[in-house]
């Protein structure tokens, strides 16, 4: 094999805010990384190739799928997970009206359905329930039937269109 | 599952990216967006490869305009080709077709150059620069080429891209003044990947129907468009029968395939004698 394959990366990053360096398996997805390397169990690794969306994390401001990202992509990159959108109350609203709809029953998309959730939101406005339904669409939830979702979703959305209008 | 890779390497420009891929002795494998390639490995469907990153070759992204057509870098991701102006007024058939591509948080990784390379059979792109009859540049280190879309693609996830060669980008004519662009597709959850799925290009001199899910590679729908140009939709219907031979699977059965291409391509003549009217 070529001396220019490297089976190790170097690579540094910023990870919730704080600074972050490592050295990564070239094999290893992002997910993995922050949920062994790091600690940071929020986003799950489920399904492994895309699907279910579990593993949503943002970065470099868009959501991505974790699974479907390589630890050595992330050089240089800035990465936010629900640990980190948790400590800072950016989706504070959000997680409220989570649990005051009951839109989680066992938890486990929950953090991926936050990091989607927030990136529609950050558009502004109030999307349709249909809009909603279309944008989270890439992350399953066993429990609910999405109804829920989709409620907690519209709640802040509405929420926060009426602070912005006061 | 998880991925077993060979090593990884990242491209600082094509040159970089082009030597890299020719020192990997036939194991290498370019990763740009990595939605189709990275799933692929952590399923172990591919394993031991020498990867080489060509996401940050700055030089491969982005739209221009080259006159009488666009100039499309391999990795603009599907999320720029959909909010892209450019596209939106001289390709809107490439717009459309972001919609359609799995979810918000793969199109925000997924590239134009990573869906054509890759060349999935139900995949919307292929089908899309088929039917507007665009032309793939590639290159290797001894030069470039260009293959037209018609020459491209030769079977399931198989392309006319040679051993050490890199997809760089591609050239879409600017539609007419009065041409109409529109993409249908059948599937069973937005965001999977069609049971069959069609592109309608109506132009002045004629129409351009490109298939897709029907098939091992997307197709032109030569009869079909021979009866468009008459003006005659339902026997366009009917003719696709003689383009396509749809494989069964556990997503759809052959007939049933055969009977979405008509629905889509009745869909699609209408919404184009909308558009018109």
């Amino acid at each position: 094999m070529s001396e220019a394959f490297r089976d190790r990366i170097d690579i540094t990053l910023t990870v919730n805010g704080e600074p972050v360096e490592a050295r990564v398996a070239s094999g290893q997805h992002l997910t993995d990384f922050l949920r062994l390397e790091l600690g940071l169990t929020g986003a799950h690794a489920s399904c492994e190739h895309g699907v279910c969306g579990a593993c949503t994390v943002e970065v470099d401001g868009a959501p991505i799928r974790g699974c479907l990202m390589l630890a050595p992509q992330a050089d240089g990159a800035e990465v936010w997970t629900v640990e980190g959108l948790t400590d800072t109350a950016a989706i504070q609203d959000l997680q409220e009206a989570f649990v005051a709809k009951n839109a989680l029953q066992c938890g486990f998309c929950t953090p991926g359905m936050l990091v989607a959730a927030k990136d529609l939101l950050s558009r502004g406005g109030i999307p349709s329930r249909q809009e909603i339904r279309e944008h989270m669409s890439g992350n399953y939830c066993r429990c609910t039937g999405y109804e829920a979702i989709v409620d907690a979703v519209e709640t802040v959305a509405q929420a926060r269109a009426g602070r912005g209008a006061a | 599952m998880k991925a077993s890779v060979g090593g990884y390497a990242r491209a600082s420009d094509l040159r970089h990216a082009l030597e890299l891929l020719s020192g990997s002795g036939g194991l290498g494998r370019i990763l740009a967006g990595g939605q189709s390639l990275i799933a692929a490995m952590n399923m172990r469907l591919s394993a031991g490869d020498l990867l080489v990153d060509i996401s940050r070759v700055s030089e491969l992204s982005g739209v221009s305009d080259a006159g009488d057509r666009l100039l499309i870098g391999a990795l603009t991701r599907h999320v720029e080709i959909g909010g892209n102006p450019l596209i939106r007024q001289h390709a809107p058939l490439l717009s459309q077709a972001v919609q359609y591509i799995a979810h918000a948080a793969i199109r925000n990784r997924g590239t134009i150059g990573g869906a054509l390379a890759h060349a999935d059979p139900a995949a919307e792109f292929p089908a899309c620069i088929l039917a507007l009859g665009a032309t793939l540049h590639i290159e290797g280190l001894n030069g470039r080429r260009d293959v037209a879309a018609e020459d491209f693609f030769r079977d399931v996830f198989e392309t006319a891209i040679g051993e050490g060669e890199i997809l760089t980008g591609i050239s879409v004519p600017k539609a007419e003044a009065k041409e109409t662009q529109v993409i249908e597709e059948v599937a069973r959850r937005s965001g999977d990947y069609a049971l069959a799925g069609l592109c309608l290009v109506k132009r002045p001199a004629g129409h351009r129907v490109a298939l897709f899910s029907v098939g091992p590679r997307p197709l032109l729908a030569r009869a079909a468009m021979t009866a468009l140009d008459k003006g005659d939709v339902e026997g366009a219907a009917q003719a696709l029968r003689d383009d396509m031979d749809p494989p069964s699977d556990t997503q759809a059965s052959s007939a049933y395939r055969q009977h979405l291409a008509q629905v889509l391509l009745r869909r699609a003549a209408a919404r184009i004698e909308g558009a018109n009217a």
